[in-house]
């Protein structure tokens, strides 16, 4: 105990010297760290949003770009297909399937996505109204708990929508306005990030698109289903509908619009491991113009293509570990040396061989224990910080208060870093030849 | 008594004796073997012939970790340039001593020795602070912490002036005297040979 005591002492005593390899040893046990944590993080909030969905339904393409833009919403659709087609799909007494939600993408507001989907979506991802309601008519919008915390959005509101992901001014539908009548309760999935209306508001906004080239002012005043949405409205255009579009609450009410689109349908079965449910992809996409994808299979493809470069900055991290490690020893070799004739005092003073070996260990484990708290904080606090800007790019929130037993263990590892590192001063020191070193002039 | 270093070069000492109380001043110039016989009679070296008996223990007998507890509990040494462990205040660097010399800390006591050569006004301070004089002293007190049978001072006043050195010389006889502790001094430095009357002159 009095050791390690003398150990700390000596670390604390001249900080200047250490300070460089604390710092590059918990740049590197930090940025190790961090990794665990993004992707500790990143695979429970795709696996959340992975474990109850069997299969993806949509336009031939990209099967992972289907995956990653109806599943996760951090892509854009592949296309779209028709409800026609897809009519068995959404059936409610297929054999096979257990639930089925139709998808419609398209727009999004402050890159939030804006979903059109029947009241399957809710169930299927557990979703609660917190406030207010679902939607009732076209152009009413609830929205989840992540956006309403986001945007501000509160009951009540309106706000237009913008093509695609992107939250660009010139590609905004700035005549369509929706309004805010719900907000979820936190679902802990992707749910909480979308902004989830009826198809038919979804076709509506874009038959806008088209018919708004022509629209003119006389349209002024027309209001919908009671609602003064300003500059818009959805009558006396060319696209041909005389009164309210569709409104379509569950799967059967869809099945009346078969010349309609929808973008993708996710699918749970009743049974994932029976035979004719093994074999559906396949025949949807050998049979049909619509592609089935298994999301387990394509988030581990995408995983694999992503381990790439993790492995990369997981080696980069090692590396700086590893310079650390050199450093450290580097440092406690040259404080060892500098220290000979107290070395030598304490054999003087009684102090075995083995104390000096301990001491010289001890300092090595303090510093390698210091440096990894500095890499435990800066994991943390930059996971944290950086929490935002991984928010925009992975449409995940990352929280830096997220703590793993694993990082017990990088402590251990660090600990026996810091014994290797400082083994051969340790045993240089405990050979200290006390009549030479005391006896040189000094 | 004999030692032998590995170049060949050897050095061979008579028989000297030096009770509990008393002192004795070892005498002679650079390169006659001064601080090789203290090494050896503080246990830092082992002697190839010959023997040191302290009490009842030879020394020469002892094993390494034997040796180095033995070093702690008995003897005490002052050195002409004084070490001590630069991160610890000056009563840490004391209770250090004890700890290495197998003893239980005793800070009634460090302040006590402190108090006893005069600088416990310096107790918390760090050595760097310290004056030569006052280095001195604080070796002193370190020598002396464990209650040494035998203390042992290499040069302790080559470095000092007149005044420091009779000071220096005085403390070290009157403390080994409260200690009941044998006292051997050796040392190039004339100016003792008047201060001490039992002496040997190494040639």
């Amino acid at each position: 105990m009095k050791i390690l005591k003398l150990a700390y002492r000596n670390i604390i005593h001249n900080p200047l010297n250490l300070i460089l390899s604390i710092i590059l040893f918990g740049l590197g046990i930090g940025l190790i760290n961090f990794l665990f944590l993004f992707n500790a993080q990143l695979k429970s909030k795709f696996d959340s949003n992975l474990a109850e969905i069997d299969l993806v339904i949509g336009a031939k393409g990209s099967p992972l770009q289907m995956i990653l833009s109806s599943m996760y919403h951090i892509d854009n659709p592949t296309g779209n297909i028709s409800i026609g087609e897809a009519k068995a799909f959404l059936n409610p007494k297929h054999p096979l399937i257990k639930a089925s939600v139709p998808l419609s993408l398209g727009d999004s507001y402050k890159s939030y996505r804006i979903v059109g989907s029947t009241d399957s979506l809710f169930s299927f991802y557990h979703a609660e109204v917190g406030e207010g309601t679902i939607y009732n008519k076209d152009f009413e919008v609830t929205i989840g708990k992540a956006v309403a915390d986001d945007t501000g959005l509160k009951i009540g509101d309106q706000f237009t929508s913008s093509h695609g992901f992107n939250d660009d001014k010139d590609l905004a539908h700035d005549h369509a306005a929706f309004k805010v009548v719900g907000i979820l309760k936190g679902a802990g999935n992707v749910i909480d990030q979308l902004i989830i209306t009826n198809p038919s508001t979804v076709w509506n906004v874009h038959d806008h698109d088209v018919g708004s080239q022509t629209a003119s002012e006389d349209d002024e005043g027309h209001d919908h289903e009671g609602h003064d949405h300003e500059g818009h409205d959805h009558e006396g255009h060319d696209h041909g509908h005389e009164s309210s579009m569709p409104f379509a609450r569950t799967n059967l009410d869809l099945l009346k619009y078969p010349d309609k689109d929808i973008t993708s349908i996710l699918i749970k079965f009743k049974n994932r491991t029976n035979f004719q449910a093994l074999s559906m992809p396949r025949a949807i996409n050998e049979n049909t113009d619509m592609q089935a994808a298994s999301p387990a299979i394509e988030i581990n493809r995408l995983y694999s293509m992503i381990g790439v470069g993790r492995e990369m900055i997981r080696g980069l991290a090692i590396l700086i570990a590893f310079i650390s490690v050199i450093s450290i020893f580097i440092v406690l070799f040259k404080s060892m040396r500098e220290r000979k004739y107290e070395l030598a005092l304490i054999r003087v003073m009684g102090g075995s061989r083995k104390n000096l070996f301990l001491l010289i260990i001890l300092e090595g484990m303090i510093l390698t224990g210091i440096g990894f708290l500095v890499g435990f904080l800066l994991s943390h606090f930059g996971l944290e910080l950086l929490s935002n800007s991984l928010k925009s790019s992975y449409k995940y929130s990352f929280s830096g208060w997220y703590f793993m037993k694993s990082e017990f263990l990088l402590f251990g590892i660090s600990l026996v870093i810091g014994i290797i590192a400082s083994l051969i001063p340790a045993i240089k020191a405990s050979k200290t030849d006390i009549h030479n070193t005391l006896t040189e002039k000094g | 008594m004999q030692y032998q270093y590995d170049d060949g070069h050897s050095f061979s000492f008579p028989d000297l004796v030096c009770g509990k109380k008393e002192k004795l001043l070892v005498l002679g110039s650079s390169g006659v073997g001064k601080s090789t016989l203290l090494h050896l009679l503080g246990g830092l070296l082992n002697a190839q012939k010959g023997s040191i008996v302290l009490g009842t223990k030879d020394l020469a007998q002892m094993k390494h970790a034997e040796l180095d507890k033995f070093r702690g509990d008995h003897i005490g040494i002052v050195f002409q340039k004084n070490h001590f462990i630069a991160s610890l205040s000056v009563l840490e660097n004391l209770l250090m001593a004890q700890f290495f010399g197998g003893k239980n800390e005793d800070q009634a006591k460090c302040m006590n020795l402190l108090e006893r050569l005069n600088i416990q006004g310096k107790a918390n301070k760090s050595i760097r602070t310290l004056s030569e004089g006052e280095k001195q002293r604080v070796a002193i007190a370190r020598a002396l912490v464990n209650n040494p049978s035998l203390i042992l001072a290499d040069e302790p006043t080559s470095a000092l002036d007149d005044k420091n050195c009779d000071e220096v010389i005085h403390l070290l006889e009157e403390q080994a005297n409260i200690a009941e502790a044998a006292l051997v001094i050796v040392t190039h430095d004339t100016r003792l040979k008047d201060k001490v009357s039992n002496q040997i002159t190494l040639v």
